[in-house]
């Protein structure tokens, strides 16, 4: 998995390009649905929720969705994104024939999938701070937390695209994988409410702690946060090797 | 064993197999290609053209044998005989979603061109191909025969020593393909080596110096068109014919 920075930051320019020149669709998509949960969640259930661990539902939902955000931004950026440019656009094969080597490319989709990450994460930082849900200036410190989780993302994403048989497979990777995380990462329900089992498997989840991570922000307290962070660290790191060697396996039999 | 080693030799190949699995696309063959030099690989579909291209491309290493470009090992310095080699596809695999001027830019930051000789570099080979008028048209509004302009320009953003092109002329109509011809001409006048795979006998006849006829991952000739047709009595189909015992379509 040795890879060339600069080149690796080659194939990010070329997506970064492609995003500023249709980010007014994808990124009002992305920034709509968030506020729908906030709205129907925060509204609906919050008015026979009154308060979750001594705060207003809505408030305790808002940060949860900074995460989800984030994380629904990169694994459709690297699942989907990174697939199609794979298979029927042929964008890696031209890249490929230029001194972009494999590695590079491979890390280039993962640095691209980590900043949309970032950016879809930030929006809704704004997004609910406007809305007055956020309590702490240290929300700030969220930003590179979302590129590290946003690595991991990125990663599990990439390793789909290198596996599926088929680009129709990727709606077994969101129901099974995606989906089932959004839901029990502790975004619209303390993880402790929920029996043993279920808590034991959030935790195997990225998103479960950066949901602690971004709520601990958004309430000012740094407490528990360094825990989370170290967790993200190491399973970024311990993930790395395998979107690197499946692509290739995919991509050169 | 033929060993092939001469100054003259911008690539040489020595035993080259490649196996996809359980197949055997490329049997141990051997050749060296020389400077300015324009070479084809000719055979029917099947016979190892791409694969054996694509290797000079560092897309897949050799399973085994040595192949030097630039006096220098595929496996060892893809990235630096890429940055100075140039690829026309079979396929088109331009960037869907750039404009055609953007296209050849973002291709030329993959070679670390800056932008401003980048723009000026993409504007000449537009009208080298006759694509001025098209520079801000959507990929998905050029006709097939744009499409592979714009590749054989997107080929050149880096002023390659040598340039790779695999069918070039592949599903273009006889007047598109005499227009490729001309420019491909024009390019090896420039000194520009030039390696193309095609199943066209008269492309090969009128383009090339040297063609390797394949079939079944062999290479069982290497010769200029006119001794070969010499020695085989006809034109290059007759002696592929000859060769392999079989028609070139099939």
């Amino acid at each position: 998995m040795k890879f060339n920075i600069k080149r690796a930051f080659r194939v990010w320019q070329r997506h970064f390009m492609v995003f500023t020149k249709l980010y007014k669709s994808s990124i009002a998509f992305n920034f709509i649905e968030p506020v729908l949960y906030l709205i129907a969640m925060g509204l609906g259930v919050g008015g026979l929720v009154k308060e979750v661990n001594g705060m207003p539902y809505i408030n305790f939902i808002a940060p949860g969705l900074i995460a989800s955000s984030s994380m629904f931004a990169t694994s459709s950026e690297c699942s989907y994104g990174t697939y199609i440019r794979m298979t029927f656009q042929k964008t890696f094969d031209a890249i490929l024939t230029t001194p972009i080597n494999i590695n590079d490319l491979i890390a280039g989709e993962l640095l691209w999938g980590a900043t949309k990450s970032v950016f879809y994460g930030t929006v809704i930082i704004i997004v609910i701070s406007l809305f007055g849900l956020v309590d702490s200036p240290l929300i700030i410190l969220a930003i590179p937390v979302l590129l590290i989780s946003g690595i991991i993302f990125a990663e599990i994403a990439v390793i789909a695209a290198a596996t599926v048989p088929g680009i129709d497979s990727f709606s077994f990777f969101f129901t099974l994988v995606i989906t089932p995380s959004f839901l029990f990462s502790g975004i619209f329900f303390p993880v402790d409410t929920l029996p043993t089992v279920v808590q034991k498997i959030a935790f195997f989840t990225p998103l479960y702690h950066l949901v602690n991570i971004v709520r601990s922000l958004s309430m000012g307290s740094l407490n528990t946060v360094m825990n989370d962070i170290i967790w993200l660290i190491t399973v970024a790191i311990i993930l790395s090797p395998l979107p690197f060697k499946l692509l290739k396996k995919r991509m050169l039999p | 064993m033929q060993c092939y080693m001469s100054l003259m030799n911008i690539i040489t190949a020595n035993n080259i197999t490649k196996d996809y699995k359980e197949v055997r696309a490329v049997n141990n063959v051997s050749y060296a290609i020389e400077r300015g030099e324009f070479y084809g690989f000719l055979g029917p579909n099947g016979a190892g053209k791409t694969t054996v291209m694509s290797m000079i491309y560092c897309y897949m290493p050799p399973t085994s044998g040595t192949l030097n470009i630039f006096e220098m090992d595929v496996t060892k310095s893809a990235s630096l005989i890429k940055s100075r080699m140039g690829v026309m596809p079979q396929d088109s695999n331009l960037d869907p979603d750039l404009s055609v001027i953007e296209n050849l830019i973002v291709y030329a930051r993959y070679f670390d061109i800056p932008k401003s000789i980048s723009i000026e570099r993409a504007r000449d080979l537009l009208s080298f191909v006759e694509l001025q008028e098209k520079k801000d048209v959507n990929i998905q509004n050029l006709s097939g025969g744009m499409k592979r302009r714009l590749l054989l320009a997107r080929a050149l953003i880096n002023n390659p020593e040598i340039l790779i092109l695999d069918e070039p002329t592949t599903g273009l109509d006889p007047h598109s393909r005499r227009d490729v011809w001309t420019r491909l001409a024009e390019l090896k006048s420039q000194g520009m080596t030039l390696i193309l795979t095609t199943h066209y006998m008269e492309e090969a006849e009128n383009l090339c110096d040297r063609v390797a006829i394949m079939d079944s991952g062999k290479i069982i000739s290497i010769d200029s068109p006119s001794s070969l047709m010499n020695v085989h009595n006809g034109n290059l189909e007759h002696v592929y014919m000859t060769l392999t015992g079989r028609g070139l379509k099939g």
